[in-house]
């Protein structure tokens, strides 16, 4: 279990967390590579269906990180965003992947030190929950279909 | 439109359990407008039970369809070139489609994956309320458009009851009087003099009391 690396998809919003994390990027902070960034145009963008095919893929974790509450582009995406992360959990839960792989997360654009300690404290969470109950099938399925 | 709401997956699994290929069908009528079984809601629950049964180590072939409308013959025809490569049908219809299904095709298993809990009307985004009983006779015209049989909990013809205090009903401090409603109405349409008048007893064979109903248009049928 010690060398069980995650893979970790964050949906980052293209107006808060993706900025934080290009600026982690020039700030040459480090952050562990097992997080995959999706960048969409607001985190209420992201719809449970993107989690959850993320999870059926394979992914160990899953973030969604948005703007400050009260600081999303549009309004209010954030908070949409929020809730439907909560209605995943308890999805995840009710099927039994467990609701803590998903997480809501908020930030600003100017956080960049905070994009890496989220990126660094996801990866060592979902490294301690272990993989993904469905892992090793969702790679036989994917080897079926002949997607690698 | 008809509500419902998605079953527990603990339930809905051991009805797909002993299949291995599934055909889930959802409706893009009413359970979509209540986000209980569209298209939507198909593919959250198709995803949802392909990793409760991957991490058992069993793969669920499922094959994803949404009607246009799941309670007409000729939409629920469209399976017809599908179900036998199918071992059950899982519905996210209303009840009504689950039994169009079953009706047409009969050798088929066909599982209800919501209930279907009442006709109503969106209150707001996400939150739904029963408006209607379907008794059969409607009353809304004596009543200032405010339904006695669905939102009364004692359906009371001349309401209200002893148990209706600062506009709330007795068993629920969330749930509206409606006779408090139909008379706040009554009075903005300066109509107050109707509410004494009395609604006699109501006959309800036109409701569910004269069992199962049929609606037969001479006009229309063929």
């Amino acid at each position: 279990m010690d060398t069980f690396e995650p893979i970790i998809v964050a949906f980052c919003c293209h107006y808060c967390a993706y900025t934080a994390a290009d600026m982690a990027g020039s700030m040459r902070l480090h952050y562990p590579p097992n997080v995959k960034i999706v960048r969409v145009p607001c985190s209420g963008k992201v719809d449970a269906i993107h989690i959850m095919k993320a999870f059926e893929k394979g992914a160990d974790g899953v973030y969604v990180a948005g703007c400050l509450e009260g600081d999303c582009h549009f309004k209010n995406g954030n908070v949409k965003a929020s809730r439907r992360v909560k209605y995943i959990k308890e999805l995840l839960d009710e099927i039994g992947i467990g609701g803590e792989r998903v997480e809501m997360v908020t930030m600003s654009a100017g956080m960049g030190p905070q994009f890496a300690k989220t990126a660094i404290e996801m990866t060592e969470k979902i490294r301690k929950l272990g993989p993904n109950p469905v892992k090793d099938m969702a790679a036989k399925r994917r080897r079926a279909v002949g997607q690698g | 439109m008809i509500t419902a709401e998605r079953k527990p997956l603990e339930e809905i699994i051991e009805y797909v359990r002993p299949f291995g290929k599934i055909l889930l069908v959802g409706c893009n009528e009413c359970v979509t407008v209540c986000s209980a079984g569209g298209r939507k809601e198909v593919g959250l629950l198709s995803s949802a039970l392909q990793m409760a049964f991957m991490k058992e180590g069993k793969m669920l072939e499922i094959k994803e369809m949404t009607l246009e409308r799941q309670c007409d013959p000729e939409y629920v025809e469209e399976l017809s070139g599908h179900i036998n490569q199918v071992d059950a049908v899982l519905s996210m219809a209303c009840g009504c489609g689950v039994q169009e299904i079953a009706q047409r095709y009969r050798e088929k298993p066909v599982f209800p994956a919501v209930n279907t809990k009442f006709m109503g009307a969106s209150e707001r985004q996400g939150v739904w309320s029963e408006r209607c009983q379907g008794c059969g006779n409607c009353l809304l015209g004596l009543t200032g458009g405010i339904c006695p049989v669905a939102r009364c909990s004692k359906r009371l013809l001349n309401g209200p009851c002893g148990g209706s205090t600062k506009g709330k009903c007795e068993i629920n401090p969330e749930i509206d009087c409606a006779w408090q409603l139909i008379w706040d109405r009554l009075k903005a349409l300066g109509q107050e003099e109707r509410y004494s008048d009395i609604i006699p007893a109501k006959d309800w064979r036109p409701s569910r009391d004269g069992g199962p109903r049929k609606i037969i248009r001479e006009d229309l049928a063929s």
